[in-house]
């Protein structure tokens, strides 16, 4: 079949047109990244509430004049609106948690995720709504022989007008240099006298109004949905990586590069759209560690600059703590009813997970946005061993840590090259790439349905029984890890975080030290996972999924990333909120987020840190 | 706030355990209510599955108010949202059967989520009444004893439409699906059922966008280029309005037949509004063409209590009460292996009709409406719509004997 040129039009404009779309949302996100550091997960959120704003308040304009002119103004108005929900958010919440450590507040904004997709159930009711057509754009236009949508056409001018007005603010005007200095040294712009929490503010409005009228302007083409902030944040975020975060112009290139890769990758693989951005953002991590057009940050600070500093050693009382935690643990099964043991089975395994996650984080500074992916492949090696191979239990568990480490030998030799939010991006590629695979390959994987009669050996097979082989490791599990940030090794790491060229200095391998320590953090994720394979009875997708890498994240964070033993109680915490919250069915996600929230601004070194602040109250030392 | 929750749960266990306990001792009359597990994405899937759990409600309320079941006890159903996903389900289905003391548990929507409670119910030993997941697996290579199914499975649906589509001269077909296991499973049955339909019908071009995240533009453009007399789509929800809406500009389905799985469900349907295309076969719920006397009595019954317009879950909700309540007065035990016993080959009066729960595949012979789309005030309904009974597209007996031997 002979390609006419025609159709190669039109499908690179198609192209053009979604990636004008991604430009607008994605210079938003790469805006309030630049100015505030933050990664700022509820611009989805913002990018959805557009949508449902525009499709509440367009229809209503149009209903006095059906004209061009009041649709684009209920477009702007939208835009606006969410603009001033971005401000209130910096106003009641990020203000607040500015000195924290600057993952922390990733962690508030993934509440405010969870909120608004419950408050948009609410106030909007589950139906999908169509917005309105644009009047005037409704029609195709003729392109040779290919009918083409208008209103695409006008989308794919938007994009480049978006971007020169943005180029004019941000050269034009005083805010604008403000915002460029601030992206460069935030520091600096702070000692020049400027106000932050104005400039702070101002950035938060530009990137949800840019957020809101990227939603605003999909209307004519998309009903507004409660799903669409989860399905256009990772693509924003992987724009703005791509171009180098806080680049502009870099998000517009990326934007060109995905939206053509797309329109003409569906020609040849019609199911690479699951993860063809993902590809593609490894690809150029791997080659421009950067971004398109990044520049390396200009002091070498990772996107997380504290962690475990000195850890110390258990005193009499925590050890006590420990015993008796142990204890309840060990006891549960006698005074708890079964589900109370089911709960603290998932709990414990979850620990184990949460803690190799720190032991990246905390301790080396290595912020992994995809360390669900271990869990997953532990799960999904101990899994298939089971089923397809017919494997007994114990060796098929001992296969999980295997595989989880392996992949992260394998993904964690790339990753360990980058710094910061790069790396954690590329972590995440990798990850998607992974969930791709287990997702696409149905003969073996059973694709997304996974695979399910993955239960335990006869000697286990109760609840109570695989409750105490699930304490044994992962508690095994867990001080062997704590071992080794105790160890030189952990020290090394630690030194390699706060300064990678001192610690080059002084003769430590930093790049083969971060290595090993992700394979570690990746085989202890592993066996996590295998022990989770086997404790539901099934292997799916969902594990090696994003949602569960923030899970993860969060847990660390709520049990603060600067204590050693902090995950364990963050997994603990995180895990019986959300159990406490969903038999309430209706808004779960809602009242999680809140807490969420509420324990970010109560708590804002997290449960751990919380704990050292007390003691040191009470022994008069310093923190 | 955990002790509060502990103490509550602890009370809730507690009294259903007494009652219970009460119950066994003798009269029936006033026996404690049967408590039923019912967990599904309610946040996730809401559209549909809100209006699910109101038709179920309203049907126990219905039921109760006529004096129970088992003789006189009260129908209750505990509500839990699953998380939408398997690992989640799986901790909610355990907090059901065993905090919640439920007698046997049901629902789910996506078929991953499906499939583990299943397997979970089979190592259990506990019911699972299957609702919403249409999942073929379900029933077929990974069924077991303790699942059933009522809703109609991808293959059902698939060869309904086929079958709507017998002797059409259309033999050029584009698929186009959602890119997971649904759309999957619906494009494989299409191909192996179409070639029998229409003789010499050829697959020319498939597009598998991702769920939820369909790039309309790019997607239509590919299937406008391969031409085809025809399209398959089983895209639905968000995916489905913005595909539509791109196709309509780009005359994509002009002089096209279109045969579309699920698309006159009032759920997806809605959404679609002035833009719904005209004459496309579909598979989907009329509510308000359908006859009868009882289905109008339920669609005046739903609209006074809720205020709105039944959907494709309504119906399967208030159905599922129907078999569901039938099943415990045949039974007359909470015993669940006498309940799996008891929903062989049972027959209940339905709203839609008789539905069985064929005994060799565990799958339910509920079926669905197939017509065609069209417009009236600017909404999409349907039109010459005819109900399908479930029970003359089940799959062939020989092939589920070797399915589920497996």
């Amino acid at each position: 079949m002979s390609v006419e040129f025609s159709f190669l039009l039109v499908q690179a404009l198609s192209g053009l047109a979604s990636a004008s779309s991604l430009f607008i949302i994605a210079s938003g996100l790469t805006l309030v990244f630049g100015v505030t550091r933050i990664v700022n997960f509820a611009h989805g959120s913002f990018y959805m509430l557009g949508a449902y704003v525009a499709v509440t308040i367009v229809p209503w304009l149009l209903q006095i004049e059906r004209s061009p002119t009041l649709f684009f103004v209920g477009v702007l108005i939208s835009a606006c609106v969410v603009g001033v929900l971005g401000v209130l958010m910096e106003i009641l919440l990020l203000r607040r948690i500015y000195k924290v450590p600057e993952l922390f507040q990733l962690l508030a904004t993934f509440g405010v995720v969870l909120m608004v997709q419950d408050a948009v159930l609410h106030i909007w009711g589950p139906v999908d709504i169509a917005g309105p057509r644009a009047p005037g754009l409704r029609h195709g236009v003729m392109i040779l022989d290919q009918r083409f949508p208008a209103y695409e056409l006008f989308l794919i001018c938007a994009g480049p007008v978006v971007l020169g007005l943005l180029w004019l603010l941000m050269h034009k005007t005083r805010f604008g240099v403000l915002l460029r200095a601030a992206t460069r040294d935030r520091d600096m712009v702070g000692a020049l006298g400027v106000n932050q929490a104005l400039l702070f503010t101002g950035t938060l409005f530009l990137g949800a109004f840019l957020a809101g009228l990227g939603g605003a302007l999909q209307i004519p083409r998309v009903s507004a949905s409660a799903q669409m902030d989860l399905s256009i944040i990772t693509e924003a975020f992987v724009v703005t990586v791509i171009g180098g975060m806080g680049s502009i112009g870099g998000a517009f290139l990326a934007a060109l590069l995905i939206g053509q890769l797309q329109a003409f990758g569906v020609l040849i693989f019609p199911k690479i759209t699951l993860v063809l951005v993902f590809l593609l953002m490894a690809l150029v991590l791997v080659v421009k560690p950067w971004g398109l057009l990044g520049r390396p940050e200009a002091a070498p600070v990772s996107a997380m600059p504290e962690g475990i500093a000195s850890p110390r050693r258990f005193r009499a009382f925590e050890k006590l703590l420990l015993v008796l935690a142990l204890l309840v643990a060990a006891m549960l099964p006698l005074f708890g009813d079964a589900y109370a043991v089911k709960v603290a089975t998932e709990v414990l395994i979850f620990a184990l997970a949460a803690f190799s996650l720190n032991f990246l984080v905390g301790n080396g500074g290595i912020v992994s946005f995809g360390h669900a992916a271990y869990f997953g492949l532990g799960a999904y090696a101990s899994g298939l061993l089971v089923t397809k191979l017919g494997m007994p239990m114990e060796p098929a568990l001992i296969a999980a840590p295997l595989a989880g480490g392996f992949f992260a030998a394998l993904f964690g030799f790339f990753i360990v090259r980058l710094q910061g939010i790069y790396l954690a991006m590329l972590t995440l590629a990798f990850a998607q790439i992974a969930y791709a695979v287990c997702f696409q390959w149905v003969e073996v994987t059973g694709g997304d349905n996974g695979i399910v009669g993955v239960w335990p050996a006869p000697w286990v097979a109760s609840r109570i029984a695989y409750h105490y082989l699930v304490l044994v490791v992962a508690v095994l599990g867990i001080f062997a890890l704590r071992h080794v940030i105790y160890a030189p090794f952990g020290a090394s790491l630690r030194a390699a975080r706060d300064s990678a060229a001192r610690a080059e200095a002084i003769g430590i391998d930093v790049r083969a030290h971060r290595w090993l320590g992700f394979t570690i953090a990746g085989a202890a994720a592993g066996l996590a996972g295998g022990l989770y394979a086997f404790s539901k009875g099934s292997i799916d997708p969902t594990l090696l999924g994003i949602p569960l890498s923030v899970d993860f994240l969060a847990m660390i964070l709520l049990g603060g990333m600067q204590s050693v033993m902090g995950p364990v109680l963050g997994a603990a915490a995180f895990h019986s909120i959300k159990d406490v919250f969903m038999p309430l069915t209706d808004h779960w996600r809602f009242f999680l987020g809140a807490s969420i929230i509420a324990l970010v601004l109560i708590f804002p070194r997290g449960l751990g840190g919380a704990y050292a602040s007390l003691r040191a109250r009470f022994a008069g030392g310093a923190p | 706030m955990g002790s509060i929750f502990l103490g509550r749960r602890a009370l809730l266990a507690g009294g259903a355990g007494l009652a219970a306990a009460a119950a066994g001792r003798g009269a029936a009359a006033q026996g404690a209510p049967i408590r039923i597990g019912e967990l599904n994405s309610y946040s996730r899937m809401a559209a549909f599955c809100i209006p699910y759990r109101n038709a179920i409600q309203m049907a126990a309320e219905q039921i109760n108010a006529a004096g129970g079941v088992m003789g006189g006890r009260r129908l209750e159903f505990i509500f839990r949202d699953d998380g939408a996903t398997p690992g989640d389900a799986v901790r909610v289905a355990e907090e059901l059967l065993t905090r919640e003391n439920v007698a046997f548990i049901a629902g789910t929507f996506l078929s991953n989520v499906g499939l583990a409670v299943a397997d979970f119910a089979n190592q259990r030993k506990r019911l699972f009444f299957a609702t919403e997941p249409l999942s073929d697996a379900i029933t077929m290579a990974q069924g077991n004893r303790y699942t059933w199914r009522l809703r109609p499975s991808t293959f059902m649906q698939t060869r309904m439409l086929v079958e709507a589509a017998r002797g059409r001269p259309q033999r050029r077909w584009a698929i186009v699906a959602p890119n997971y296991e649904y759309g999957q499973s619906a494009a494989a049955n299409f191909k192996r059922l179409i070639g029998s339909a229409i003789p010499g019908a050829e697959i020319i071009a498939e597009q598998y966008p991702a769920l939820g995240r369909i790039d309309a533009g790019a997607t239509v453009g590919a299937l406008s280029q391969a031409r085809p007399d025809a399209i398959f789509n089983v895209l639905f929800g968000p995916d489905l309005t913005a595909f539509v809406r791109e196709g309509n500009t780009r005359g994509l389905f002009e002089r096209r037949f279109v045969l579309s799985l699920l698309t006159g469900e009032p759920e997806y349907m809605i959404p679609l509004g002035d833009e719904t295309p005209e004459g496309w076969v579909v598979t989907g719920y009329p509510w308000d063409q359908v006859e009868g006397a009882e289905h109008r009595a339920f669609v005046e019954a739903y609209r006074a209590r809720f205020n709105d317009t039944p959907r494709k879950g309504s119906l399967l909700g208030y159905v599922t009460v129907q078999v569901l309540a039938n099943m415990l007065n045949r039974a007359n035990s909470l015993d669940n292996e006498v309940l799996v016993d008891t929903l062989r080959d049972l027959r209940t009066d339905t709203l839609v009709g008789n539905v069985t729960m064929r005994g060799i595949d565990h799958q339910g012979t509920m079926g669905t409406w197939v017509g065609e789309t069209t417009q009236r005030n600017g909404q999409g309904i349907m039109r010459n719509a005819r109900y399908a009974d479930g029970s003359d597209y089940m799959f062939p007996e020989e092939e589920v004997r070797a399915a589920r031997r497996a």
